[in-house]
């Protein structure tokens, strides 16, 4: 059996020196606080210097928000160790060792700590993104702050991992994992770290139970590098910038997959809806047959705006652009124009669309543009219909009227398809329901209310009323016989002929 | 020979090439006035004479008169224009911007003009052309009056060289008159209402003319005729008026077709237009001349006072002031309508005024409507005297609505008079906010606000913040002052005291900046003030919202505003208001930012208080094994005791709220009230000392100090203070001189506290207080002062009344402005 202390052969690092590494962002120090026959302990120690840590972001990052000078990274077990813990064991990590290389080979008995893990999914994601690696997973959540309990958990976990386990790949767990944990908002380390990131999971990736979600965190974070204007108004006005975050891309599993799905997605949505969508929608399709909801919709309003003949349409509130993509398929459209009030959606709305790209013939028969429903804008006019798929329950109610005369009054497209969250329904999904039988959660946190069928139809006729509009209504999705359908549907028309006196 | 044009207009010189056209236009007009096809080509093809170019010459050409017309620019077309297809572009061109076009026409033998293209190299062309162009010209001239021109002056010989340019101005153009000047509404014929008014106004009135003892001018908006009982009596004081030289009168809809009546054309005696004719058929012939040449005289619409006032029958959209041409007759007599009519056969008006973005106030009448009503700066005058209503007057320039009831209903209306608008005033356009714009303001020039920044105010204005009507106002950012050279400190009372007192402010007040979050509440007494002051009548009576026009509390806020309503109403009588906006500071800082002191403050505290004291064992293990570890163990602990300060720092500001029970709120600056904004007009010491006096549980108090800077004691007694007030945990004071300072003088500057500043600079900024040191103001000064000259307009616009879009622009910029990149910590 060989002494513990050739752990400093297998890190390359001699026990009984204190050895410094300069890294972009502050300097990492490897140290060994115990080095005895049975037990030796190698200690990372990362320092991370605030001013070199904003500097090395570089000019492509035009971040001006607080959370660059003021944040965790000088504490926690961040991406930034996990850059560190590359550099500095980068020979471990390949497995090579040429004085104990049997021992390099094999597994060994291995327990790693790391205090204040971020770790965002908590405990409970630590320990299905490890046990599946042969780990024994001990996590703890760190509470926010022991004077306000209420305030609950804070997103760290103290976080040891025992196992026999080879060392280069215990580095690599590390090395892959900690950013997927950590999944910041905002990178702190370079794009190309990505890719580097996804090659050191070459053996154990592939099969990893949670692959999905660990790809998908690193890849959907890296176009997020760059911060805008807008996440500077959310620090000013005291709010966390995620929950100013656009509306795109909202589902939430449907009732009956909750049970088996496997990366544990609430069916509540979470704060970050656009990850949590995607999961969702990924996890119905993958579960069965069943189309997912937000499908459904798009493919209901698709049909009714071929039914009723539409020829121009312009959706309102077109987020990442689903149902421009899916107009412009169609060459009866012949002028699809998508606007959003967010230049994030439409930005996503174009890469995703490949609006670049596009041939020009097709390019000519869509336009997107910034635009929002409480001003009025003499671009929605001219259009056959106007489409608000899912956008009124996120305007306040004060200013529903506004959207009503821009859309209804100023616009005034012949037709006008309205969908909305049908609230009744909330009962079905079993995060939503109130097991104390009082009223549901709302599906989306930027929801600003639900209706039932009843207060839709209140809202249409008024509308009606005041505009000089007729609405039909109809279901989307599997009208259940007592709270109907998940999402109701109102197609607005103008009678041809005004009534002459 | 003098030529004499319209002073807005479209001039087109007609010659063939080697005419003099160039010439003449360089000697009687300006070098921008004039746009040759020359040119034109040149500019799309780097050679004058390239004729393959000509196409996209007059593209160009085109676009650039249409541009100069469509901002009222005199405009002189030098190209040939010998074709009449050529000039017929141009005509249209003119007429789609509601201009006149007169024709100057260069009449030059043809050896002339071949003698003297010929002089010149770069004229390679034939005689063959000139012989052509002299061709077309001739055959132009016999028919050339029928092309639309207003005038075609042909010029000959000796003629071209002893032109004298001269201009006319345009009939509508009475910019001179600066009134004071009383507007009338439509009289239809109540003649006793019209005295009676003219006398309630001030003025002395005769059966044929009125005087007003301190020179006003009475303006009337047209339909004098018609439906009431004495149109004879109506026309004869007003045409007296008018010859006198003491009103003046556009005509309305009425008038022309009376005048068409009496003409003896045939129209549909309605609307009370027999009552006219037979009013009329009793008067002396003269007198039904003498009527019928001033009503046929009559303007269809006035432009008054530098153009600032705007007098038309039935209103008039901006494009259309001052110009000349049938629909903008129409427009004034008609009025816009839809095309579509009402229940009751009359048409349905186009609400134009909702779109109206002008700076001229437009006054007019033709709708009947029971109240005046401001609409972006214009209002109808006409409240159905006729029909039983009343007659009413607006003073110009005073804003004031005058009116006398009617002595009976002279004459049914079709439709019962209501009123006029069922405009929802809460609904703004696109247009008055996006993309990158230049903002005029009387406090700091103009403000330029770029793009992306429009872009990203425009989504949180949209998706977050208070209905736009209550949103009259955002508060400005703060300056930090330069910074300190003390021992331990980054900021420090005495650069705010110096930076002063070098701009010459003598006395300036310490306010305790509370830690919590920027408020402010918009309050209305009552319901009826909230509807006339603010257009808001749903009900609510107020509105209290973030720094980004956020609400505070979702459900919460009605009950807040009542509760804020309670406490100012001292404020009502002593102001004379019944409305306020107060700049407070919401407390405590985690009743809104408790999501961001979680997510940002707290998560940062509790890594660090989980971390630090791991390394630390590490590292004393490691040293007790004999490592040598440097100066880390005491670094380490340093560290571990600055994040201790940093959560002590940030806990300080929250304390539960359960509900509205312990939430408060302080105001320092009473912002705006009726007519008076405040913020401008009143010193700080005014503001403390109001709002000191009131007392409500749910006020909390501003403590400050006065600080005269020439005095040693007292600004070391300030220091002290401040010294006593972060020591004991606050976040720090704010130093503005007393009297509103113009200039360049910063508003205010934020002097924090040192334990304050950890949770902005990091819990270790005081490590390495050195190279914070360096940090650059200029950018953040430069934005407190843009932002506090946008938000002192929008109070000023608030307070006197303007347009709900003109205040918003202002709002929705400072908004704008927040957005761009600054250094978050300062």
């Amino acid at each position: 059996m060989s002494p513990a202390t050739d752990l400093g052969f297998l890190l390359h690092k001699h026990p009984d020196r204190v050895q410094e590494f300069g890294q972009s962002f502050g300097t990492a120090r490897v140290l060994y606080p115990e080095a005895s026959e049975h037990r030796c302990t190698a200690a990372l120690l990362l320092e991370v210097d605030p001013v070199r840590l904003v500097r090395s972001r570089g000019k492509s990052s035009p971040d001006f928000s607080l959370g660059q000078y003021v944040n965790d990274r000088p504490y926690a077990a961040s991406s930034l160790l996990a850059v560190a813990l590359a550099d500095v064991f980068r020979t471990a990590r390949t497995g090579r060792c040429t004085a104990r290389q049997e021992l390099a080979d094999g597994p060994i008995p291995l327990e790693l700590g790391l205090p204040a893990l971020p770790c965002r999914g908590g405990a409970d994601l630590a320990r299905r993104l490890f046990e599946p690696l042969g780990w024994q997973v001990e996590a703890t959540a760190v509470p926010l702050d022991d004077d306000f309990p209420e305030w609950g958990d804070s997103r760290y976990v103290r976080l040891t991992l025992r196992g026999e386990v080879r060392l280069a790949d215990a580095l690599n767990h590390l090395y892959v994992l900690l950013p997927v944990l950590d999944d910041a908002k905002h990178y702190w380390i370079a794009g190309d770290e990505v890719d580097k990131l996804i090659r050191a999971g070459g053996g154990w990736l592939g099969a990893h139970p949670e692959r999905v979600l660990i790809t998908r965190r690193y890849l959907g974070r890296r176009w997020a590098l760059a911060r805008t204007a807008f996440a500077r108004l959310a620090e000013i006005g005291d709010d966390v910038e995620e929950s100013l975050e656009p509306p795109a891309e909202e589902e939430i599993a449907d009732a009956q997959h909750d049970s088996d799905t496997t990366t544990g997605t609430d069916a509540a949505p979470d704060a970050d809806g656009a990850d949590g969508a995607g999961e969702a929608a990924e996890e119905s399709q993958a579960a069965g047959p069943r189309t997912p909801l937000n499908t459904v919709r798009r493919d209901t309003v698709v049909s009714v705006l071929e039914e009723i003949g539409a020829r121009s349409v312009v959706d309102l509130g077109c987020g990442s652009g689903q149902l421009v993509s899916a107009l412009l398929s169609r060459p009866s459209f012949t002028r699809v124009t998508g606007v959003d009030v967010s230049a994030r959606a439409l930005a996503m709305a174009a890469r995703k669309l490949r609006l670049d790209r596009m041939p020009d013939a097709k390019r000519a028969r869509v336009e997107l543009f910034q635009g929002s429903l409480t001003y009025t804008d003499a671009r929605f006019a001219g259009h056959d219909a106007a489409v608000l798929m899912e956008v009124v329950e996120h305007v306040d109610p004060p200013r529903l009227p506004a959207l009503e005369r821009v859309v209804f009054g100023v616009a005034r497209p012949r037709h006008v398809v309205v969908t909305t969250p049908n609230v009744e329904h909330n009962v079905k999904y079993e995060g939503l329901a109130d097991p104390e039988g009082g009223p549901s959660r709302m599906r989306h946190p930027d929801h600003r209310f639900e209706w039932t069928r009843a207060e839709f139809a209140a809202w249409a006729a008024g509308v009606c009323d005041a505009y000089g509009y007729e609405a039909a209504f109809r279901p989307v999705g599997e009208d259940d016989p007592e709270v109907g359908p998940p999402t109701q549907m109102a197609v607005f028309r103008l009678p041809a002929q005004p009534p002459t006196p | 020979m003098e030529i004499s044009v319209p002073r807005m207009a479209l001039v087109l010189l007609v010659g063939i090439s080697g005419s003099g056209k160039s010439t003449f236009a360089a000697r009687h007009f300006a070098p921008t006035q004039v746009i040759s096809s020359d040119y034109c080509r040149g500019l799309v093809s780097d050679d004058e004479n390239d004729q393959s170019a000509t196409p996209d010459a007059f593209d160009v050409l085109h676009y650039i008169v249409g541009t100069r017309l469509r901002r009222g620019l005199l405009t002189v077309v030098d190209a040939t224009n010998v074709q009449w297809e050529a000039r017929k572009q141009l005509i249209e061109l003119a007429k789609s911007h509601d201009v006149l076009v007169d024709a100057i026409v260069l009449d030059v033998p043809e050896e002339v003009a071949i003698a003297r293209n010929a002089a010149r190299p770069d004229r390679a062309f034939g005689a063959h052309v000139i012989t052509r162009q002299r061709k077309d010209l001739r055959r132009s001239l016999g028919k050339i009056s029928r092309d639309g021109f207003r005038r075609v002056h042909v010029l000959r010989g000796e003629e071209i060289d002893d032109a004298v340019i001269t201009y006319e101005r345009a009939w509508s153009d009475r910019t001179e008159l600066t009134g004071p000047f009383d507007i009338i509404g439509d009289v239809h014929g109540c003649r006793s209402e019209l005295e009676t008014l003219l006398r309630t106004l001030g003025w002395t009135v005769t059966p044929t003319g009125a005087v007003h003892p301190e020179g006003r001018t009475a303006v009337f908006v047209g339909d004098l005729v018609d439906r009431g009982p004495d149109t004879p009596g109506v026309l004869r004081l007003v045409m007296g008026m008018v010859e006198a030289g003491t009103a003046l009168c556009v005509s309305g809809n009425h008038e022309q077709k009376l005048v068409r009546a009496l003409n003896g054309r045939k129209v549909r005696v309605a609307h009370g237009l027999e009552e006219s004719l037979t009013q009329l058929a009793g008067e002396p012939e003269e007198f039904r001349d003498a009527a019928k040449a001033f009503m046929d005289g009559l303007v269809s619409h006035y432009r008054l006072d530098g153009g600032a006032l705007v007098v038309a029958h039935a209103g008039l959209k901006e494009a259309y002031h001052g110009r000349a041409s049938g629909r903008v007759r129409a427009f004034a007599l008609y009025g816009d309508t839809t095309g579509e009519t009402d229940e009751y056969g009359l048409p349905v008006r186009y609400p134009w005024a909702d779109e109206y973005r002008g700076r001229a106030m437009v006054v007019y009448g033709h709708t009947p409507t029971t109240e005046p009503e401001w609409v972006n700066n214009t209002i109808c005058l006409d409240t159905g005297a006729v029909f039983g209503g009343s007659l009413t007057a607006l003073r110009y320039p005073e804003r004031r609505i005058v009116s006398v009831p009617a002595e009976k209903v002279w004459y049914e209306p079709v439709r019962p008079l209501t009123s006029q608008y069922s405009r929802d005033p809460g609904v703004l356009d696109i247009g008055d906010v996006t993309g990158t714009r230049y903002v005029e303001t009387r406090y700091g020039g103009r403000v330029k606000i770029a793009q992306e920044n429009s872009a990203a105010a425009l989504e949180i204005m949209s998706r977050f913040s208070v209905d736009p009507r209550w949103l009259v106002y955002l508060p400005p950012t703060m300056a930090p002052p330069e910074t300190s050279a003390l021992d331990g400190f980054l900021e420090h009372p005495d650069q705010a005291f110096e930076e002063y007192s070098r701009a010459g402010v003598s006395r300036v007040v310490c306010e305790e900046k509370h830690m919590g979050s920027r408020a402010i509440a918009v309050l209305a007494r009552t319901p009826e003030a909230a509807a006339k002051r603010f257009g808001v009548t749903d009900g609510t009576t107020g509105s209290v919202y973030t720094r980004t026009g956020r609400p505070f509390f979702d459900s919460l806020t009605g009950e807040l505003v009542d509760r804020l309503r309670d406490a100012v109403s001292p404020l009502w009588d002593e102001l004379e208001t019944d409305w306020v906006v107060l700049d407070c500071e919401l407390l405590p800082w985690s009743a809104k930012a408790e999501g961001l002191i979680r997510d940002q403050y707290a998560s940062v505290g509790a890594a660090a208080r989980t971390a630090l004291p791991e390394a630390l064992a590490v590292l004393e293990t490691a040293a007790g094994r004999g490592l040598d570890v440097g100066g880390l163990v005491d670094r380490t602990r340093r560290r571990l005791d600055n994040a201790a300060l940093f959560r002590d720092a940030y806990a300080r500001y929250c304390w539960p709220v359960s509900g509205l029970d312990g939430v408060r709120l302080a105001p320092f600056q009473i912002l705006a009230c009726e007519g008076r904004a405040t913020a401008v007009l009143e010193p700080h010491s005014w503001h403390l000392d109001v709002l000191g006096r009131l007392e409500s549980g749910i006020l909390a108090p501003t403590r400050h100090v006065y600080v005269s800077l020439d005095s040693e004691e007292e600004r070391a007694a300030a220091v002290d203070w401040w010294s006593a007030l972060t020591g004991s945990g606050g976040e720090g004071m704010v130093v503005k001189p007393v009297e509103h300072t113009p200039g360049r003088v910063q508003p205010g500057i934020k002097v924090r506290g040192r334990e304050y500043l950890r949770i902005i600079y990091g819990p270790d900024y005081t490590e390495s207080l050195g190279e914070l040191r360096g940090r650059f103001l200029g950018r953040k000064r430069s934005l407190a002062s843009r932002e506090h000259a946008l938000g002192l307009e929008a109070l000023t616009r608030l307070a006197e009344g303007e347009p709900l879009w003109r205040v918003h622009e202002m709002v929705f910029a400072v908004l704008a402005l927040e957005s761009e990149p600054v250094d978050p910590r300062l």
